[in-house]
């Protein structure tokens, strides 16, 4: 059998085995490539050609010679395309004998595959399952990457909608149904919060004067109508920003991040009583209400300590019930002075 | 029966027949849901009552609407993506029956929760095959017709002509008949394994 017929079979074995592959002879050029390496060449045939002018050895780093390459004979190369796109690949190389019974004498086999670059190679060069030995897991890796990413965008709707889902339920969990205000579940989370990025913030106490009487003479269902006209005209003197808090039967905290102005604070609790002054229709009656505030502001504190605040405010909304109704008061150092002269007052308003 | 095949069930009906018909078939089954979510996973007995409430508003035999589900999977482009998975079993219809017994652990590598009955080919001659479908864990869904289904609009992918048969139950597993009569009948539609990238 003449050498050039082994060579034939070797080829045809080789073109199945591994369709990604160059034969090289002893001066490193290509006499025979697989279909699938003759491929990624694009138009012109790699034989005849060079090795290491269309393919660029990155590791290990060795000579350019073909005494080189030898040497790399079974170490895992990383090799690139020198054309664009300069798609990676690895590879293995095989020394042919110089007795020539396999191949060209002091030839090599190098065979090649895609590693991780698969994806954009199969684009790259349109290439098709029959590009890839029948025994390439290329196929099953790429129906693999569909597959997972079809039921990763699924799972990522999934949990789109749970993360709605969660979001509506917080925020019906924090949202007192009669009013549609916040309730008092929802006053720690924002205080935390305001705590947490350090703004300086004001908290007011606001009761309600004379709602019990509406209660008592026009019924529940006139109580809940002016808590609702309240809540609403609450809303209305107020920023987006700003919290209402809906803590008990006709008892409000307000939170105003970023306020420090003792005479803004002033200011906005005066005109919300004035609001709340105006007479709410019921029917054909007339339902006449008013409020008491106390405030405390976060800058009068050199440390912020939240119970502090809400006791003083507490203390100021006291100091305002004192002085007869649809009063407004602002805590400040004297009031504590005072109150400790008077003895204790309630610690919080659930305990009146 | 995992959300996937509910899912199926839900976009066949919405895809086919209008949100209308689907909203009107929750409602009367009240089952306190109006969309079955694909990730997630319910009890069996929901699929069978929706599928019978979708046979009667149709007012079809099940074996049809569970076909035309199956033909609905592969040829519906709101479900391109199922079908390049399905191609990606073989360069032909021939190859493709033969990935067929591959399919449920294939379905399984992406999605670990979702089981699919058992597949079975077996070859007699080079154009007659038969498919052996489940016995499928605690299911009491009848895979075989959405297999045949399945079937049918794969041999259209592939541009081949078949000749299925549903050859009824034996226990607990379904046999499909398949003939191919000319395995490049039509030209197909075409698959680009990069096509998802570009």
């Amino acid at each position: 059998m003449s050498e050039g017929h082994v060579n034939t079979a070797l080829y045809a074995l080789l073109d199945t085995l591994c369709p990604m592959h160059a034969v090289l002879n002893a001066t490193g050029h290509v006499v025979h490539a697989g279909p699938t390496f003759e491929k990624l060449c694009g138009d012109t045939a790699p034989e005849g050609r060079r090795f290491l002018e269309l393919v660029e050895l990155k590791r290990p780093k060795l000579g350019a010679g073909m005494k080189d390459l030898r040497r790399a004979a079974g170490a895992k190369l990383h090799l690139e395309l020198r054309a664009a796109p300069r798609t990676a690949l690895k590879g293995v190389l095989v020394a042919l004998p110089d007795s020539g019974a396999i191949g060209p004498k002091n030839g090599v086999i190098v065979n090649l595959s895609f590693g991780i670059s698969v994806m954009d190679a199969v684009r790259d060069f349109s290439l098709t399952s029959a590009d890839f030995a029948a025994t390439d897991l290329a196929i099953e890796m790429l129906y693999l990457i569909e597959a997972k990413s079809a039921a990763m965008e699924a799972s990522r709707k999934l949990n789109l909608r749970l993360q709605g889902a969660k979001i509506a339920a917080e925020e019906l969990a924090y949202t007192d149904t009669l009013t549609g205000l916040k309730n008092r579940r929802a006053m720690q989370p924002v205080l935390d919060r305001l705590m947490e990025t350090e703004r300086d913030f004001v908290l007011m106490n606001l009761d309600l004067d004379y709602f019990k009487s509406v209660n008592d003479t026009l019924g529940h269902a006139a109580g809940d109508h002016v808590l609702q006209q309240v809540a609403r005209r609450m809303v209305s003197e107020t920023r987006s920003g700003d919290t209402i808090i809906r803590t008990g039967g006709d008892e409000f905290v307000l939170i105003f991040a970023g306020l420090t102005d003792r005479d803004r604070v002033a200011e906005i609790a005066g005109r919300l009583i004035a609001r709340l002054e105006r007479p709410i229709p019921f029917g054909d009656e007339e339902c006449r209400i008013s409020a008491s505030i106390g405030a405390s502001l976060s800058c009068d504190y050199a440390q912020v300590d939240l119970d502090q605040m809400m006791q003083d405010a507490d203390c100021a909304l006291y100091v305002a019930k004192d002085q007869g109704r649809g009063r407004h008061v602002t805590f400040d150092k004297m009031m504590r002075l005072a109150r400790d002269m008077k003895g204790p007052i309630p610690q919080n308003r659930d305990a009146r | 029966m995992h959300g996937l095949v509910n899912r199926a069930v839900e976009r066949f009906t919405r895809d086919t027949y209008g949100r209308e018909m689907w909203l009107g078939i929750m409602q009367r089954l009240d089952l306190g849901f109006a969309e079955f979510e694909a990730m997630l996973s319910y009890d069996d007995e929901i699929t069978h009552e929706v599928l019978g409430e979708l046979a009667v508003s149709l007012n079809k035999p099940m074996t049809e609407v569970l076909e035309d589900i199956g033909t609905y999977l592969v040829s519906h482009g709101n479900l391109e993506a199922l079908r390049r998975l399905l191609r990606f079993g073989g360069t032909d219809f021939v190859e493709f029956l033969h990935s067929l017994d591959d399919l449920p652990g294939r379905a399984q590598l992406a999605v670990p929760d979702l089981s699919l009955p058992t597949l079975e080919l077996e070859d007699h001659a080079r154009d007659y095959y038969s498919l052996t479908v489940g016995p499928m864990a605690g299911g009491r869904i009848a895979f075989g017709a959405v297999m045949i289904g399945l079937l049918r609009a794969m041999a259209d992918d592939y541009g081949a002509l078949v000749f299925l048969d549903h050859k009824g139950k034996r226990g607990k597993v379904e046999i499909i008949e398949v003939r191919l009569l000319d395995v490049a009948f039509a030209s197909g539609r075409a698959f680009d394994l990069g096509a998802a990238l570009r």
